[in-house]
């Protein structure tokens, strides 16, 4: 399928069990019917206050770990770089 | 690309079943692999450059019943097109880059590391990632990444250098873990794809691309302990129940770190740009294992 928008290649992620059509190029995304349905609901049950959860202990690292953190969001464009790193070879 | 492979798997998945409507899809066409998704399956070409023997075997190896709840199981027999073998799979959905299941990736890493070494009979080939680091760092240029990056792999064990056989495996691993490699097929749980480099090996590799990018500062930290922590917590055979994990993780994920910097260098090169924040990260930590193993 072929992005109505941008004719970039549409893919299908798993977002918890929905599935999404997303567009590789302009990461619009189409969804079937029901589906902004279930997404909503999920997101209603996301909304519920959580638990009070302990914090998770710092993560030890190896002695030539890095001490800075580098910060992204994997789906912007700016990323493709980590997205490269964390989903192919 | 090419087309008359392309219509070839596309007339494959339509022989194995795929709805008769919808366009083929490329998937993938990298390294000399290609993928292409017909209706509800996949059709993968495999690398030319593969031992057809072991290949065959790893994928003898994924139709195993005892690998159900891991991999997804590939249709029928590998055919032959143009000397390469072709498999054919059920399609599943991708990880969303926006949200990636970092603990099911460590529970189905551990269900596959807790194989019993006689489950497979026969048993598969040694994995097939043990050169990787060691060839993309043989493609680097000159230049001072570079140079970074060859003197970090010079402090590697001889056996990641070719200059000796690698140990003996300990568990099945699936030998090129990465976000990428986990599906979801309609109806079922997440899966594990590509069997290219499955075999035995030393689990501890399957986590060494998340433990590399966390020791780069890359992968975030809580991402990496909700991966390593339903790892561990699903009884994961490659690091310690309890303790320090990096008394086994330590050099597969430096070689990783190195091999991914590598890569970044080469990436870049190809599309004549500079290295980015995060590929520099990686040519950075690469002077910190020297550092570690030689001093400043
Ligand atoms: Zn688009």
């Amino acid at each position: 399928m072929q992005c109505p928008k941008c004719r970039g290649t549409m893919r299908t992620y798993d977002r918890n069990g929905v599935h999404i059509e997303q567009c590789e190029m302009c990461r619009g995304i189409f969804l079937d019917y029901g589906e902004l349905e279930a997404l909503t609901r999920m997101q209603n049950q996301y909304m519920q206050p959580p638990p009070a959860a302990p914090a998770a202990p710092a993560a030890p690292a190896p002695g030539w770990g890095a001490q800075q953190q580098h910060h992204h969001h994997y789906g912007h464009h700016r990323q493709k770089s980590v997205f490269h790193m964390l989903f192919s070879t | 690309m090419n087309d008359g492979l392309l219509a070839e798997l596309t007339a494959i998945g339509r022989a194995a079943g795929a709805a008769p409507d919808g366009e083929p899809v490329l998937l993938a066409d990298r390294r000399g692999a290609l993928v292409v998704r017909v209706g509800d399956l996949a059709v993968k070409a495999h690398r030319a450059d593969k031992d057809p023997g072991e290949l065959g075997a790893r994928l003898r190896a994924a139709a195993h019943p005892a690998l159900r709840d891991v991999l997804v199981v590939p249709l029928g027999e590998p055919a032959r097109v143009a000397g390469r073998l072709v498999s054919v799979w059920p399609y599943g959905a991708a990880v969303s880059p926006d949200d990636p299941p970092w603990e099911e990736a460590g529970r189905i890493l551990a269900r596959l590391h807790a194989l019993p070494a006689d489950a497979l009979d026969p048993p598969p080939p040694y994995w097939g990632g043990v050169g990787k680091a060691a060839r993309t760092v043989g493609r680097l240029p000159g230049g001072p990444a570079a140079t970074e990056i060859r003197r970090a792999f010079a402090t590697l064990p001889g056996w990641l250098r070719g200059e000796a056989p690698p140990p003996p495996g300990t568990a099945i691993i699936h030998g090129d873990w990465h976000l990428g490699q986990l599906v979801r097929p309609p109806g079922q749980g997440w899966r594990l794809i590509d069997v290219d480099d499955l075999g035995w090996g030393d689990p501890a590799w399957d986590l060494a691309r998340a433990a590399a990018l966390f020791s780069a500062g890359v992968l975030p930290p809580d991402e990496w302990a909700r991966f390593l922590g339903a790892y561990r917590a699903a009884g994961g055979r490659a690091v310690p129940g309890s303790g320090d994990p990096w008394t086994t993780l330590d050099i597969p994920a430096r070689t990783l770190a190195i091999q991914i910097a590598a890569t970044s260098v080469l990436y870049a090169l190809d599309e004549g740009r500079p290295l980015d924040e995060f590929e520099t990260a990686l040519v950075d930590t690469c002077s910190r294992i020297t550092r570690s193993e030689v001093g400043p």
